[in-house]
């Protein structure tokens, strides 16, 4: 029958229109400055630096002796569309292997530009940069304000871990692994030289007592 | 109540003149509208409720838009390079004196056989409809025939150029 | 009392013109209806978008505007103000004049639409003899205005808008004109005052209005599916749609001038709702005899309201019709209804009194519904359409 269908379409919005004044919970809106959802773990947006709180070099402030950004320029090349500028450091920092690398001078990322592809964190061999979740980055100057530089990019690596619990803990296994071979190879080398030492002494010694004979 | 009549005049006028004179067709087709609009008021100045709406009915609402649609889904409002006017004016002035002429001896000859009276007099809408229904019962079916006629000849054109196209 | 306050408006203005010399007083009187109109229903109208944006929300388990004010009742003058204070932009390419014109002429059109709807007992701004013909003259030059809209933007969007607009308009008038012309056969006259009155009488305490006689529900139904169209609200807002045509004839549009086309569509839909009250749901009088102390403008513009209501609630509910299956709808459904539906009322007016009308009238017109009905969705014209490539 004709108009039966639009009858039935009237009846159901008229049963929505008056169930979300009965029940609260038909209301699907989530009113958001007040009431937020707690993101998934997922979630990302725009890239931040991660930085160590440990304080290495003395160097001050902390979040600039921290980074782990070592310079490389990796990902301001592999940015598809450009977002990143780095100007790389004139002197070295020892980084948390206790190597001298360069440092970041100018670390500039414009989010207007960036369209969230995460390439630079896949191509960071540092775990340096990674993915934020921060959202509410609104401003009045679409120019300035848009465009973060080193500071504003830097958070700590406590904030990396409570953002992205799981992925943070196995970026911290691998650095830590690093840090063992790097130590065990540091160790290594320190006794090869140490053995070296002390060979090249016994032979200077057998040579002098070879002489001495 | 003159000087109302001399305003509606002059509108109409404009409206008409601008109809014949813009390059534009579709300004044409709107300017032509003000002319109707222009004539309706003159309708309704002279107390003539009935003809002066069905003016913007039949007229504004149905005859500008048919012409507007009939420019538009021919060839387009974009204006000839040679121009919108015809070339031979000659033939289209003496046709319009022609019909000038005819208009105006008819209505100088009817002048003088209508009586002078002062007030207008009041047909309601209601004598309209008794005298279509009574008196002019005739012509108004022969319009209405004709019409239908025209309507049907409508859809059997439109309908042989669909066949055709398959 | 309650006779004074019934007619309160119309006392206030006699009181308020006296004071004028007597040669001022008719045009005086005649300006302050027009304020009143001018005023009173773009105030109607920020009502009405909020209640339309409340009621949408609340249809889709939303909370609709709630920041601007208790219920987010300003959000209205909120939006009217953003609208004064953007930029009024006009195409390089566009026809300057034509386009400032269209979004005027259409408000001006619409608004002359109100001047002879009784809004009340003795309140009406002209009481003219062929009230319905002005009404519908004035309906129809807004068509042009849409067209002009349109065609001045240089837009193919608005164009196509403006095109649709028109095949829709004219479409829809002849069935919305058809209905009307049964309730103009039965009460004998094109003034609306005079229908009005030839509805406001009593059997026990039940209205003679024409909605409750078998052709004036018939005529009701096609006059509410016409206005829709009319008025271009879905399901038949294929002009505006705004997933196809980003908004159809006024894309060019912006500031003050989208505003006015947005007020015009408005205010079409409060006059033509306010038609259909006068004509089937009998204007501004009592539903029931024992409440006719109640001022008549309470009851029609409650009247009023409730059709906007409905209007609101179709609007959340059907999805937007296809322009073949609108143009089948209204030349194989709705104009042959009304065609029927005007033999109908001419058979319920020469078979007099008695019960026998009421039967026949039913009966006949059920048949052709059921019969037009089932014939149009059998051969697939307004039902769901099958797709060649699809199966």
């Amino acid at each position: 029958m004709l108009g039966e269908g639009i009858l039935k379409g009237l009846w159901e919005t008229a049963k929505n229109f008056t169930g979300s004044y009965v029940s609260a919970d038909r209301l699907t809106t989530v009113e958001y400055p007040e009431q937020r959802i707690a993101p998934i773990e997922a979630t990302r947006d725009f890239p931040f630096l991660v930085f160590d709180e440990e304080n290495r070099d003395g160097g001050d402030p902390v979040w600039e002796a921290g980074l782990r950004c070592v310079a490389c320029q990796i990902c301001e090349k592999e940015c598809p569309p450009k977002c990143i500028y780095i100007e790389r450091s004139k002197d070295k920092k020892l980084d948390y292997l206790g190597k001298a690398q360069y440092y970041p001078a100018r670390f500039d990322i414009d989010i207007s530009v960036c369209m969230s592809c995460q390439i630079c964190v896949e191509v960071c061999p540092f775990d340096a940069i990674k993915m934020d979740t921060e959202f509410e980055l609104s401003t009045t100057d679409r120019f300035g304000g848009l465009l973060l530089d080193r500071e504003q990019l830097a958070k700590p690596n406590e904030y990396y871990h409570k953002i992205h619990p799981a992925e943070a803990a196995g970026v911290d296994a691998h650095l830590a692994e690093e840090k063992v071979k790097a130590d065990a190879k540091a160790k290594a080398a320190a006794e090869a030289k140490l053995a070296a030492e002390a060979k090249a002494a016994a032979d200077a010694a057998a040579k002098a007592t070879g002489e001495g004979a | 109540m003159s000087f109302v009549f001399y305003i509606l005049a002059a509108l109409t006028l404009a409206g008409a003149l601008a109809a014949v004179l813009l390059k534009n067709t579709v300004h044409c087709a709107l300017a032509l509208t003000v002319a109707f609009a222009g004539l309706a008021f003159l309708f309704l100045q002279l107390d003539a409720q009935f003809a002066g709406f069905a003016q913007v009915l039949v007229y504004i609402g149905a005859v500008a838009i048919l012409v507007v649609f009939a420019i538009l889904l021919t060839r387009g409002s974009e204006t000839p390079k040679d121009g919108v006017y015809s070339r031979n004016w000659l033939a289209g002035l003496v046709i319009a004196a022609g019909v000038f002429a005819a208009l105006g001896w008819a209505v100088l000859q009817s002048v003088p056989g209508l009586p002078h009276e002062t007030a207008a007099p009041q047909v309601s809408v209601l004598q309209i409809g008794n005298a279509l229904m009574t008196r002019y019962v005739l012509p108004l079916e022969i319009v209405a025939v004709l019409l239908t006629l025209a309507l049907i000849g409508a859809v059997i054109v439109a309908m042989h150029q669909k066949v055709e196209a398959q | 009392m309650s006779a004074t306050l019934d007619q309160i408006f119309v006392l206030l203005q006699h009181w308020l013109v006296s004071f004028l010399p007597a040669v001022l007083q008719p045009f005086v009187s005649v300006l302050l209806g027009v304020v009143v109109i001018i005023g009173l229903f773009p105030a109607l109208f920020a009502f009405a978008v909020w209640m339309e944006r409340k009621g949408l929300g609340r249809i889709q388990n939303r909370l609709g505007p709630n920041r601007v004010g208790p219920f987010g009742l300003l959000q209205p003058i909120a939006d009217g103000i953003k609208s004064l204070t953007k930029e009024d932009i006009v195409p390089l390419s566009a026809d300057v004049v034509v386009h400032f014109l269209a979004p005027l002429v259409l408000v001006v059109a619409v608004f002359m639409g109100f001047a002879v709807l009784p809004m009340g007992r003795n309140m009406v701004l002209v009481d003219m003899d062929a009230g319905l013909l002005f009404y519908f003259a004035m309906g129809a030059s807004t068509e042009l205005s849409i067209f002009m809209a349109g065609w001045s933007s240089r837009n193919k969007y608005s164009l196509l808008g403006a095109m649709r607009a028109v095949a829709q308009m004219i479409s829809y008038e002849v069935p919305l004109l058809m209905s009307s012309v049964a309730v103009v056969m039965i009460a004998g006259t094109l003034s609306l005052t005079k229908i009005v009155a030839a509805q406001n009488s009593y059997s026990g305490v039940f209205p003679h209005w024409y909605i409750f006689t078998p052709w004036g529900l018939a005529g009701f139904l096609m006059y509410v599916v016409s206005s829709m169209a009319e008025t271009n609200r879905s399901p038949f807002d294929l002009p505006e749609g705004e997933s196809e045509l980003v908004a159809g004839y006024f894309t060019e549009y912006s500031g003050f001038k989208f505003a006015l086309f947005f007020l015009g569509e408005y205010l079409a839909m409060f006059s033509i709702s306010g038609l259909g009250t006068v004509l089937f749901l009998g204007g501004w009088s009592a539903p029931f005899s024992f409440l006719t102390w109640v001022p008549s403008w309470i009851w029609f513009f409650s009247k009023l309201m409730m059709s906007i209501s409905v209007f609101i609630w179709i609007r959340g509910t059907l999805p937007r019709l296809r322009q073949d299956q609108l143009m089948n709808f209204a030349w194989k459904f709705v104009l042959p209804m009304t065609l029927l539906n005007l033999f109908v009322a001419a058979l319920w007016r020469f078979l007099g009194e008695g019960w026998e009308r009421w039967v026949i009238c039913s009966v006949i017109l059920l048949l052709a519904y059921v019969v037009l009905g089932r014939t149009g969705m059998r051969e697939g014209k307004f039902g769901p359409r099958r797709y060649r490539y699809a199966e």
